[in-house]
């Protein structure tokens, strides 16, 4: 049952990143993104991640894409054409070279990291906010601090070059 | 019993009284307006138009579903149907009772209970905002892009403070989980003011509740579809049933948020008064309720009330002999008790925002957003401060 949701999912999380680079409407393609964040929260879930899976849900694909589709609609972006072209030689050939390609740094991937024992769906149970919080807030503290102000720092940049001249 | 056939009963049930539900809300919004605007409200089908809800549904699946020309086909036939699933997601993690015993089957008057229920609440209302702005976009039309934009903004804004709200009584129960967030409100100060998130956190409560009206776009909020400047706002171009699941997910959010603030902040189905009392209540009101309606249906004002008002008092103190009996029957007590109590916080709430869409007039649009980071964000961000402060100096 966990095999069968997992490659569900994985599945829908690779169709919609193919969807999201293939679309030429930038609605279409956004809302690609976001099947891909909706599935990815759905596969941390089942690895025992409650917290982030939610987090992924609201900041993602319910905070940051919310804005994305707003600024597309506000734009009034069309849809983009298709001005390249591509012979059907060449285009088989790419697909061939692409499977070989990706192929290959699977296998060297496989290849070079050290055999690990295969995930087991249940296993880890140290995903609950408790957990989360306790280790943001005692071992990773100085890195989380470092990046809120980063992040402040790029929030009143955004401000400064987006006011109007007085 | 087999977990998979339980939960496909509770699933059943929840959905069949929930959308039955959701028809009547609508019915009593408004036969409650009607009764503001010194009207009498639906009057014509059934009696006093309790069968108005079935004649709409009959309408609207019969009418014709235009499909405009100039629309993107696929997103816009997608918006009502993502509006509507996201809206009724939220339902199954809501708890409605506590555990119940019947025969030898033991179960929790809820479908699944997460240790993240509350977040996962907040994501699928975070999410549910798609519908509405897809709608708006996909029917490439001014006002209802507008429309949609008006929505999407005006959610991202009001999601802060009502997030902030929620996390004050989450620091106060330490926990995530709808069920234990009611056992912590359970017991009474003093032995009679129940221990209710609403007592110490009564501002909170209040933001939660402005944000609400403003997350599901209920009127003075309800810029989307502002009649008098977007025809209809964001489903102008939609017909039949495509409008219709537009118009369930507005009534499905204000249920769900309804009931969300009645289990933070209301204690969920704890009853407001110690235990022997508050079992004389619904006995009480139904009984009560009961005798007017027959007083009336004996001295008829109008000619069908001899005949509809009795009818109504039978129900009435049939219901009141229903709860009487549970002084009998230990296994029914814990369910009719516990949906008594529950149904009727939410019903109080949904109330208040019927009564608001009577009372109010809409805000500007810069006034909407200037309450919102104005008055009600450092608001809500004060009261967690507040909270987290009591919450760390009495932990110790």
């Amino acid at each position: 049952m966990t095999a069968l949701i997992f490659f569900l999912f994985a599945g829908i999380a690779v169709f919609c990143g193919i969807s999201l680079v293939a679309q030429t409407h930038p609605i279409a393609s956004a809302l690609s993104l976001i099947g891909v964040m909706g599935s990815l929260a759905i596969l941390y879930l089942q690895l025992g991640g409650e917290f982030i899976a939610a987090a992924q849900m609201i900041v993602y694909a319910g905070a940051i894409m919310v804005l994305f589709v707003f600024v597309i609609m506000l734009l009034n972006a069309g849809a983009e054409g298709t001005s390249l072209r591509v012979s059907a030689f060449a285009k088989y050939l790419g697909m061939f070279l692409l499977v070989a390609f990706l192929g290959l740094i699977s296998f060297i991937i496989q290849a070079m990291l050290p055999r690990t024992e295969g995930v087991v769906f249940g296993a880890f149970k140290g995903g609950t906010t408790a957990d989360v919080g306790m280790k943001l807030f005692t071992v990773y503290l100085l890195p989380f601090e470092v990046t809120s102000v980063l992040i402040l720092i790029a929030i009143l940049g955004a401000i400064v070059l987006a006011r109007k001249e007085i | 019993m087999n977990f998979f056939i339980l939960s496909l009963i509770k699933a059943g049930i929840i959905a069949f009284v929930f959308l039955t539900a959701l028809a009547y809300l609508q019915w009593i919004e408004r036969k409650v307006i009607g009764h503001i605007q010194l009207r009498v409200g639906p009057y014509r089908v059934g009696p006093h138009g309790l069968l108005q809800p079935l004649a709409d549904v009959v309408k609207l699946i019969t009418k014709e579903g235009v499909l405009p020309s100039h629309v993107n086909k696929f997103f816009y036939l997608l918006a009502p149907f993502l509006a509507v699933t996201l809206a009724l997601i939220s339902i199954s993690v809501l708890p409605f009772g506590p555990q119940i015993t019947i025969g030898s089957v033991t179960t929790w008057m809820q479908l699944t209970d997460l240790n993240v229920g509350i977040l996962f609440v907040i994501a699928i209302s975070s999410v549910g905002v798609y519908g509405v702005a897809l709608g708006g976009w996909a029917s490439n039309n001014k006002y209802a892009l507008l429309g949609g934009l008006r929505s999407s903004a005006q959610m991202i804004s009001y999601e802060l403070p009502l997030a902030l709200a929620v996390a004050a009584p989450l620091l106060l129960a330490n926990t995530l989980s709808f069920r234990e967030m009611v056992n912590y409100q359970s017991g009474y100060w003093l032995g009679f003011i129940p221990r209710w998130n609403i007592f110490p956190e009564i501002l909170g409560f209040i933001v939660f509740l402005i944000a609400a009206f403003a997350e599901t776009n209920r009127i003075p909020f309800d810029l989307p579809e502002a009649e008098n400047e977007l025809v209809a706002g964001f489903h102008t171009e939609y017909s039949s049933m495509s409008f219709a699941a537009f118009f369930m997910a507005e009534y499905a959010n204000m249920v769900t948020v309804t009931a969300v603030a009645t289990l933070l902040f209301l204690g969920g189905w704890q009853p407001p008064f110690p235990e022997p009392y508050s079992d004389f209540v619904p006995i009480a009101i139904f009984g009560l309720a009961g005798l007017v309606a027959l007083y009336h249906g004996l001295n008829p004002a109008r000619r069908m009330d001899k005949f509809t008002l009795p009818g109504a008092a039978l129900l009435f103190l049939g219901i009141a002999a229903l709860f009487g009996a549970t002084f009998f029957l230990p296994v029914l007590k814990p369910i009719l008790m516990a949906l008594f109590w529950f149904c009727g916080k939410i019903l109080v709430l949904l109330f208040v925002f019927i009564w608001v869409r009577g009372t109010l007039p809409r805000f500007r649009y810069d006034q909407l957003m200037r309450f919102a980071w104005i008055v009600l964000f450092p608001l809500a961000m004060f009261n967690l401060l507040v909270t987290g402060l009591a919450v760390a100096l009495s932990s110790k």
